[in-house]
């Protein structure tokens, strides 16, 4: 019994101690993926906040954006045209979701607009796979001006690599979100956005135009599913596969709280982190692939604590 | 005029809880009873039997375990598929250790061990609800996923990593296993699956169902007037989960034959709840329509073509069909929310009218 409680307790700090280089490796390779994973929740927070739908096609979003880029440039269009037309592609997505599921279900309980996302998915799947094809595709990294070597960084005794990708990742993550909260805090469309958030039947009292926001939210979540779908297809390669991993991004939602930016961006890196590290250092006692669930547990850990996430609003119920 | 409840007076108290007061549904269930139990296992070819009928049946038991939590109780979970593979996989178990008690025994004990898990699995619920809950259950999904994977105890330590099923017998029948026909393997699931949904349509009529509904409306107005959340909630997750158990159970000795961890994927659990959905949250009637829409449908949208006899490739066929199911999911949420199950009560009110509606 001792002896366990050494390994599980006192044997992976150890290791993190005696390799500190090791272990900013582990810690930086655990911040990339948490920013995509947060990048991936940042779309949900979007959507949730105004229209209240629990999306569950922000996954499939991410691969079907990236698809139709690496799509479109293989028919020969140049990389920076397609950028563009994908930006129109998720606008037109935006458009038809808001007039062909938004509206005719407005008013219904969440559950059937959360099943009526998930309709969308296997829609977009099918889609997807029909228009260009199944296999895994390789991001056109170089051609969209992307950086592909990686630095050595030499710390602590040892050297820690960084791949470029993977600095340009934070930064235009960074840069998206300053954007996000810029449009958010100082634009006409952007108050109109927290005031629905706040309260549909408020905001359109006063005149705010539901439809539209919608549109706009469901644009801005299908950009972001663009930069999340580039970036991610640059660090492996794009394919359907990556559906499944967007799932991580329900734990990093509710880890956040459903309805706050800044969780959502927060729960992305705890998460990234916490199964980065549990992998590395603990997950060899449970046989590998810990990866898999950890993150939902640690989710559930915090809930368990904080029913509403750590930055959700407050849960108020009343009889 | 054919269906009409006129003139049926109810003389007793036992008439009056009955659980199909009007004489036609009483014939009309009969009927359906009748062709599922004769003229199925007589006319129908062992294909129809084995891509149709047996999947549908294990499906629709899994979706009145998962309509008994989602829909009575209103606890989201999206842990279905795992807690079907927890049952399949305690029923291996319990078949391989004990030999020499009948299957059948083994089917209905596997689901007390889903039971458990599913007891486990719901705690969180007293504090998390809603959507948070859904992702405390996709714990209970990825992780035991994983178990199926990582614990070689589990499957025996075959090296496939495949659970087979063994053949077992009763009164010399071949009940599993290769040789097991698929007339006689439909018989016994569809036995099964009416036992148990007579139990599920009693249990939702009682208090242990009016508490369930009670704690989804509103658990803090239930709470109020006496009925326990956790009790309760648990008592669902355990039901729930027995028969998402024996579903699973079912699904590996009665109809695949032999199963990896896939089958028990989230992809499962959503099969399950789309069933549940456009069945028709709250409904036992429901799961049997919900199950039938999204089985049979794509079965039969893939077989289309065949029909028509146009050859179109393989891989285009499933992509086209996964469009229409998604476009047909969202267009039977728009035109009726509340699933087949509110289709056939208005169709039924219909009815009653007809010839003069009011």
């Amino acid at each position: 019994m001792g002896g366990l409680l050494h390994t599980v307790l006192v044997d992976p700090f150890v290791q993190m101690w005696t390799l500190p280089d090791f272990f900013v490796q582990v810690l930086w390779e655990g911040l990339v993926s948490g920013i995509l994973y947060a990048l991936i929740a940042l779309g949900f927070v979007l959507i949730f906040k105004a229209s209240a739908v629990f999306n569950f096609a922000q996954g499939i979003m991410v691969v079907f954006a990236a698809l139709s880029l690496v799509g479109l440039h293989r028919l020969g269009v140049p990389a920076f045209v397609a950028l563009g037309l994908c930006v129109l592609i998720m606008l037109a997505l935006a458009v038809a979701v808001e007039r062909l599921v938004l509206r005719p279900l407005v008013n219904q309980p969440d559950i059937i607009l959360f099943m009526a996302t998930i309709g969308l998915t296997y829609f977009l799947i099918g889609l997807g796979e029909l228009v260009f094809g199944g296999e895994p595709k390789v991001m056109i990294t170089s051609e969209l001006l992307l950086p592909t070597g990686s630095y050595v960084w030499e710390t602590l005794g040892g050297r820690v690599i960084l791949q470029q990708i993977d600095i340009a990742a934070a930064v235009i993550a960074a840069a998206m979100v300053a954007v996000l909260a810029v449009v958010f805090q100082r634009t006409k469309i952007g108050r109109a956005l927290r005031a629905v958030a706040d309260d549909h039947q408020a905001a359109l009292s006063v005149g705010i135009a539901l439809e539209t926001i919608w549109v706009v939210v469901w644009f801005a979540a299908g950009v972001v599913a663009l930069a999340t779908g580039i970036m991610w297809g640059a660090r492996s390669d794009v394919s359907f596969a990556l559906q499944i991993v967007a799932l991580k991004a329900l734990p990093v939602l509710v880890l956040g709280g459903l309805t706050s930016v800044p969780g959502a961006i927060m729960g992305g890196l705890i998460i990234g982190i916490g199964e980065k590290l549990g992998e590395i250092y603990w997950g060899g006692l449970l046989g590998g692939g810990i990866e898999s669930w950890l993150a939902y547990l640690i989710a559930l850990a915090f809930l368990l604590v904080r029913p509403q996430g750590l930055f959700g609003e407050r849960i108020i119920e009343r009889v | 005029m054919l269906y009409r409840e006129t003139g049926q007076f109810k003389t007793s108290y036992a008439a009056d809880q009955a659980v199909f007061p009007i004489r036609q549904d009483r014939i009309g269930l009969a009927l359906i009873l009748l062709v599922a139990f004769l003229l199925v296992p007589v006319f129908g070819s062992s294909f129809f039997l084995n891509t149709m009928m047996i999947p549908f049946l294990v499906f629709s038991l899994a979706t009145i375990g998962l309509n008994l939590l989602l829909g009575y109780a209103g606890q989201l979970s999206l842990g279905t598929g795992a807690f079907m593979g927890v049952g399949a996989y305690a029923c291996y178990k319990l078949a391989t250790i004990f030999p020499d008690i009948n299957i059948l025994v083994h089917t209905l004990l596997s689901g007390l061990f889903a039971a458990g898990i599913g007891v486990l699995f719901g705690l969180p619920s007293l504090r998390i609800k809603g959507f948070y809950l859904a992702v405390a259950t996709l714990a209970a999904q990825f992780f035991l996923d994983w178990c199926f994977n990582r614990l070689p105890w589990l499957y025996n330590y075959n090296p496939s990593g495949a659970i087979e099923v063994p053949t077992r017998m009763l009164f010399g029948v071949a009940l599993t296993g290769p040789n097991a026909t698929p007339v006689t393997r439909y018989l016994v699931l569809l036995t099964l699956v009416v036992v148990m949904t007579w139990i599920a349509s009693n249990l939702v009529r009682g208090w242990i169902g009016r508490s369930w509904m009670m704690i989804r409306d509103m658990d803090i107005a239930a709470e109020l007037i006496g009925v326990r959340p956790l009790p309760t909630k648990l008592l669902a997750f355990a039901v729930s989960s027995y028969y998402c158990g024996v579903a699973g159970a079912l699904m590996v000795f009665f109809w695949l034959g032999a199963a990896e961890p896939p089958s028990f994927s989230i992809n499962t659990s959503f099969q399950v709840l789309f069933m549940v959905i456009i069945g028709g949250l709250g409904s036992l009637a429901g799961s049997f329509m919900g199950a039938a829409f999204i089985w049979i449908l794509p079965v039969l949208l893939r077989a289309l073509p065949e029909m028509l006899g146009v050859t179109i490739a393989a891989a285009t066929v499933e992509h086209v069909s996964l469009i229409v199911i998604g476009a047909l999911i969202i267009v039977v949420l728009i035109v009726e929310p509340h699933g087949c199950a509110r289709l056939w009560q208005t169709a039924k009110q219909k009815l009653r009218t007809w010839p003069f509606p009011y």
